[in-house]
């Protein structure tokens, strides 16, 4: 791991790769973008106390003003403060990016309740909001003085390299020329500074990349959510990257059944045709007659065959007439009796339907071949934003997820859609298997 | 074998071009004459209007959905002219499209294949022949699915009784019943009346009014589970 790329400034600093990679640019964009939000935070939020900071500096210590900045401070940051913070927290955590691409949340998280009251009351009592304020001030008293040594190191290197040939291009005898810290008359004099300037220039990305990555450290600690926080990105993003793959599984699922319906079975069922057409004009009896007697009975066969298959891939029934008719299907064709009772008003997204679907597909496939039950249902329901499908059978029980990988299969492709399964099934019966799956309204079907 | 049978005018809609070729040189050969071959509803119901023709074939997945447009099209075209013998060939089976197709005009000159079926030839063109004259034809396969949902009812018929109401169901005549089963027509008549008094349905000796009769039965059953 050592050798991989760094994900934050603060880690970039220590890389032996640092001046190569694109580090110190990005960080000198964070910390050159730096200066207008600190001003804007500042002129939110800390005025008063600018103005007090600037009267002691200048040794005036008048008692009553000093005591009207502070409560006028106070008052400002109290009053203000945790909602001004939220938009400059945002646009800090977009910004955040810049030097710190590791996966993170916002550590504030908005209340459950909607509506503007219920969010100012938990921007006044949440210490997260709080925590945002301070990195508000912190942003806007702090950061500008290193940020600003920082962005100044670089062009005062190159202004010191240039120091002796600035000295030589002078007319003789005119004024020493300024060198920052010094005047220099002669380049030999200028030399020094020169060299100070070499080393300024070297040090100025690594000045950069470690300023940028110590205020990108105490944002991300301030703004962001901890390690938890980090992992429970890291799992966001790990089940949407799920959720597309099982999107596009099921999408290629789709275009090969319907290219295999469109071409492959058309042209079957074509040369099927054909074959049965040249064994009618054939004399019975004739050798050529067995052949295509056999080749048209073969064919046939593949039919069926290449049917079942692309019913497999993707039931058309479940397609163009939705669940309950995919559900009496499925029931229909179990050797044992099956109850079907779902009742749904219209059409589920497809992810629901195809999830059910292979459940209770596979479901009573189990059912009709482990555990000897006379009879079983099939219960679908939508009710209150949940999609929850019941199979049950009064079978022997005793299933056992551990057992065999079809249950756990069942409950992947569950978890996929976002659901869950539940599984009873106590030795002697019955079994009912359950699954849960946040389901929007469903759409009225067409027609 | 076309001198047997009036010309029998047909509408073909189907959107696999070699399919479609194919079933026209079927249908010509047969003594069929396709007067119209189309590749989707819309289509499909412009050349009804236009060459009102004494059957129509359709596929039932067409463009531009891929879903049930041609059952649609042909619930739609039975709605106008109930007379109008529909045949729809299905890639696969399902119970409710047969309902639909039966529920309308009296479930007369409908037929409801799985289109496999066009590779036995010469079943299929009874199939068209028995739909233009007015009959009823509903794929094997339907007929098992729906006696596959009532057990229990149906149990009180035996094996053989079963059998024969399968092949009432598709719209076999006592004699070819007989002919199939290799059995007296005598014995079929005799199965036909046990069942239809087992099942307590009305005895007729009209072919088509049987298989009404009994697809009823099976699909009065269907829709109240």
């Amino acid at each position: 791991m050592r050798t991989s790329a760094p994900q934050t400034a603060l880690a970039a600093v220590a890389w032996r790769r640092l001046l190569v990679s694109n580090w110190p640019w990005r960080s000198a964009g964070y910390l050159l973008t730096t200066g207008p939000v600190a001003l804007a935070a500042a002129a939110l939020l800390a005025v008063p106390w600018l103005v007090l900071v600037a009267r002691l500096a200048a040794g005036d210590y008048q008692a009553g003003v000093m005591v009207v900045l502070a409560l006028l401070g106070i008052a400002l940051a109290a009053g203000l403060g945790p909602v001004a913070a939220a938009p400059l927290a945002d646009l800090e955590r977009r910004r955040l990016r810049m030097v710190d691409t590791r996966p993170a949340v916002p550590r504030y998280r908005k209340p459950p309740a909607s509506g503007v009251v219920a969010w100012l009351r938990d921007r006044y009592t949440n210490p997260d909001a709080w925590r945002e304020v301070g990195y508000a001030f912190l942003l806007a008293v702090v950061a500008p003085v290193p940020t600003a040594a920082a962005l100044f190191a670089g062009p005062l290197g190159v202004f010191l390299v240039a120091g002796p040939f600035l000295v030589l291009a002078q007319q003789p005898g005119s004024r020493p020329v300024a060198l920052a810290f010094g005047h220099a008359s002669t380049a030999g004099q200028a030399l020094p500074y020169a060299i100070a300037g070499l080393v300024l220039l070297a040090a100025a990305p690594y000045l950069l990349t470690l300023v940028a990555g110590g205020h990108a450290a105490v944002a991300s600690a301030l703004l962001l959510g901890g390690p938890a926080g980090q992992l429970r990105a890291e799992l966001t993003e790990v089940s949407r990257s799920r959720a597309r793959l099982a999107d596009a599984f099921e999408a290629e699922r789709r275009r090969i059944e319907r290219d295999l319906h469109d071409g492959a079975q058309q042209k079957l069922i074509s040369l099927t045709m054909q074959l049965g057409l040249a064994r009618l004009d054939l004399p019975p009896g004739s050798p050529a007659a067995g052949s295509v007697a056999a080749a048209h009975d073969q064919a046939k066969q593949l039919m069926a065959e290449l049917r079942e298959l692309i019913h497999g891939i993707q039931p058309q029934v479940l397609t163009d007439l939705g669940l309950p008719a995919a559900l009496d299907e499925l029931a229909d064709q179990s050797p044992i009796p099956v109850t079907v009772d779902a009742h749904l008003d219209g059409r589920l997204p497809s992810a629901i339907e195809n999830t059910a679907y292979f459940v209770a597909a596979e479901a009573l496939a189990n059912i009709a071949k482990h555990s000897r039950a006379t009879g079983a249902s099939v219960t679908a329901r939508l009710h209150g934003g949940l999609f929850t499908l019941e199979i049950s059978d009064n079978g022997h029980g005793g299933a056992d997820p551990g057992r065999g990988t079809g249950l756990t299969g069942l409950a992947d492709r569950v978890a996929v859609a976002g659901g869950r399964m539940l599984l009873s099934s106590p030795p002697g019966g019955p079994t009912v298997l359950r699954v849960e799956v946040p389901c929007p309204q469903s759409t009225p079907s067409p027609g | 074998m076309p001198a047997e049978h009036p010309v029998t005018r047909v509408v073909l809609a189907e959107d696999a071009v070699l399919l479609r070729e194919g079933l026209a040189g079927l249908l010509e050969r047969f003594g069929f004459q396709p007067v119209a071959m189309v590749g989707d509803a819309q289509a499909l119901k412009a050349a009804v209007a236009e060459h009102a023709p004494d059957l129509v074939i359709t596929d039932i997945r067409m463009p531009p959905t891929f879903t049930d447009e041609g059952l649609r099209a042909a619930a739609e075209l039975r709605r106008a002219s109930p007379g109008l013998a529909v045949v729809v060939l299905s890639q696969y089976v399902q119970a409710a499209y047969a309902a639909d197709l039966l529920d309308s005009g009296d479930g007369r000159g409908v037929g409801y294949l799985l289109k496999d079926r066009v590779a036995d030839i010469e079943e299929f063109i009874a199939a068209l022949r028995r739909v233009s004259e007015g009959g009823t034809v509903v794929d094997p396969q339907v007929i098992s699915q729906l006696l596959r949902r009532r057990r229990d009812p149906l149990s009180v018929l035996s094996a053989r009784e079963r059998e024969v109401l399968a092949l009432i169901a598709e719209g076999h005549s006592n004699a070819a019943i007989a002919r199939r089963l290799v059995v007296s027509e005598a014995a079929v008549g005799k199965h036909v009346g046990n069942i239809l008094f087992k099942l307590r349905l009305p005895q007729t000796d009209d072919t088509n009014r049987r298989v009404l009769a009994v697809l009823a039965y099976l699909r009065s059953d269907s829709q109240d589970r």
